[in-house]
């Protein structure tokens, strides 16, 4: 059930503080508090305010241009939409099964994506906080300070994303814009001077994915109740699997548990997505609240993304990862784990995964093979289905008989995980903010769990982000009483009027 | 690790070529990919992260070229030095961000650069260039070739 502190009874009596915009997240997103005169949180929301529908953008638009064109949806996550629609245009063009060689340099790039995306937010977004805790200076609690206090950390994270990035390049053909993936297949497969270059260096990049591991887990063990009860939240839990229930993030069928870890459907063909999930609307937020249709809109809310991922996986087929997620499980003493903070450990245990997934496709003949492309009939309907670093990512086309896009659908990871960001900050809100005096340390503990989903609002919204954060009380009569505003300097500034 | 031999010249540009005037920067590479620069190297992407810091080893000079909402129109161009500002905490980096990451990372001082801001007005998804963003563009194209025919720009504020 969503909180109760979604809608208050009277707002209208109430004071209403807005974070606005939200500070490492991308995009432009705000949180709205309504605290009443003895300070009690009563309504709390993360609100998205600018939307630009990505339908008009693709439609109209041929469909082997899409999964070039669906890159330039967004900056961050351009790897996961060429995937996600080059996997949709596969059924477009009739094709069931990809030979050997193009699914295995589409693996390639997608774990090349996931571990530098995975990186960059471990060592660059969230580190500061887990390293220096949630109430540390402003000023310090960035990347700068992960350098001056732990060099080696921040000098892996930069070199991490680095590989990422050329696993990707290689792969896709370029740095940005890449052509990899085509509908049916790939357009290259790699040569051997562009496998050996990649093997140079992956025994280093799977040893510092052991280490990013073993940081979290000491980070987490040592305030386990703190971490384990911040921003924790009951809930469904959504991903993809592989066919024998593997940890798998390029393909496989939806599997979705609840609380419990008890099954509400496994193995689902995710081209029957919208028999099973349905997208809710609110009146306050632009951003829609996907559901299981048959739990309903108040029950059936659900996570996706890392914590999922290894909370519903039965396992990983690498050692190491594996190693690592029954560590992970026995956390959960019996259940799934459901600490928000537990994103990251889950975050890092994918990244050693695809540390080590590389490290076995690089020794794979089929990545130099010759066979690139299988195509059938011209289908009208094509749907794709990722993982993407995220999350679970749909794309779903509707074709005209010249292959014309005339329909789009897209569900982002983000959206997926909607509901659950507004709860993680309604439990934060009233367990930390309740009835005191709002400061910046305590807002950016509502920062903090939203962090943990590593939302790409960017994705969701279509927005530019915007840097500065803003604080601003208003009282009943609309009236401004306080502004806190982080400037570009990441200076804080109180401006009462 | 990964590492190509680096040209001595740096002309980074980064932009999204989908959100209207954002494309400034990743249309200048085009225009500069047609010149036949000798000693340089063109890079562009849809943002500026921390791995690009390793981009800039073994230069001996840097210009950053993007897009700007409030640069004199058609362009500005500003000597960067490194800076801790708040953009580390973002998905997106400063270019003074990012040279501070360089000099943090390898401990040294990263080489003299400069950004040039060339002037947009439209930044919705799916719009083209604006026209009046084109016109700042070929502008700032035309500099650029004059920079990278001569000496370092001097220092302009």
């Amino acid at each position: 059930m969503p909180s109760n502190l979604e809608t208050a009874d009277n707002p209208k009596k109430l004071e209403r503080v807005v974070i606005e915009p939200l500070t490492r997240v991308e995009g432009h997103g705000k949180v709205t508090l309504l605290q009443d005169e003895d300070l009690h949180i009563k309504q709390a929301r993360l609100h998205i305010v600018e939307f630009r529908g990505f339908e008009k953008f693709i439609q109209g638009r041929p469909y082997w241009e899409l999964p070039v064109l669906v890159q330039r949806l967004c900056g961050i996550c351009p790897v996961s939409h060429h995937l996600a629609a080059a996997k949709a245009c596969d059924m477009l063009v009739g094709t069931t099964q990809l030979t050997a060689t193009a699914e295995k340099i589409r693996r390639l790039m997608h774990y090349g994506q996931t571990l530098q995306s995975h990186a960059l937010h471990f060592f660059h977004l969230c580190s500061p906080d887990l390293l220096f805790g949630f109430d540390d200076e402003v000023r310090h609690r960035n990347i700068v300070g992960v350098i001056e206090d732990s060099p080696e950390i921040a000098k892996q994270g930069v070199l991490l994303r680095k590989y990422g990035q050329e696993v990707i390049r290689v792969t896709a053909g370029k740095r940005v814009h890449g052509t990899g993936a085509i509908p049916g297949g790939v357009n290259k497969s790699l040569s051997q001077e562009e496998i050996r270059y990649l093997q140079k260096d992956i025994d280093q990049i799977v040893q510092w994915g052991q280490d990013a591991v073993e940081l979290i887990k000491r980070i987490f063990f040592e305030q386990l109740d703190y971490h384990m009860a911040f921003a924790a939240i009951d809930t469904n839990m959504l991903g993809l699997v592989g066919a024998n229930g593997e940890f798998d993030i390029y393909h496989g069928g939806l599997r979705a548990r609840d609380a419990q870890g008890g099954s509400i459907f496994d193995h689902v063909d995710y081209t029957r997505y919208s028999d099973y999930l349905r997208e809710g609307v609110k009146n306050w937020s632009y951003m829609k609240f996907p559901y299981i249709e048959a739990l309903g809109e108040d029950a059936g809310w659900y996570r996706v993304g890392p914590l999922a991922r290894v909370n519903n996986c039965d396992y990983f087929s690498t050692p190491l990862a594996e190693e690592q997620r029954r560590l992970f499980k026995e956390a959960g003493h019996g259940r799934p784990v459901q600490a928000s903070l537990a994103f990251h450990w889950a975050r890092l245990i994918e990244l050693l995964y695809c540390a080590e997934a590389i490290r076995e496709l690089l020794l794979d003949p089929d990545l130099g093979g010759t066979d690139l492309l299988n195509k059938g009939q011209l289908q009208g309907t094509g749907i794709g289905v990722i993982e993407a670093p995220r999350g679970t990512l749909f794309h779903h086309y509707e074709i005209d008989d010249d292959g014309i896009v005339n329909r789009a659908n897209l569900i982002v990871s983000t959206t997926n995980n909607n509901q659950a960001m507004n709860e993680s900050i309604r439990q934060v809100a009233g367990m930390y903010l309740d009835g005191k005096q709002l400061t910046e340390p305590l807002l950016n503990q509502i920062e903090v769990a939203i962090r943990a989903y590593d939302p790409c609002l960017s994705c969701a919204t279509h927005a530019m982000g915007k840097m500065p954060l803003e604080v601003v009380l208003v009282n009943e009569q609309n009236e401004v009483v306080d502004r806190l505003e982080k400037r570009i300097t990441g200076d804080i500034q109180r401006t009462c009027p | 690790m990964l590492q190509h031999p680096a040209k001595p010249e740096l002309v980074f540009t980064w932009g999204n070529p989908s959100r209207g005037d954002d494309g400034l920067g990743p249309a200048m590479y085009e225009l500069l990919l047609q010149e036949d620069l000798q000693g340089v190297d063109l890079l562009t992407d849809y943002q500026l992260q921390i791995e690009h810091a390793i981009d800039l080893e073994g230069r001996e000079h840097v210009l950053f070229v993007d897009a700007s909402i409030s640069a004199s129109a058609p362009f500005e161009l500003v000597r960067l030095r490194p800076e801790q500002d708040s953009s580390y905490t973002t998905h997106a980096m400063s270019p003074q961000a990012l040279l501070s990451v360089y000099q943090q990372v390898n401990d040294s001082t990263p080489p003299p650069a400069w950004l040039l801001s060339i002037r947009g007005y439209d930044f919705g998804l799916g719009e083209p260039l604006s026209a009046e963003a084109n016109g700042n563009l070929l502008a700032a194209f035309n500099h650029i070739k004059t920079l990278l025919g001569s000496e370092r720009p001097a220092e302009q504020t």
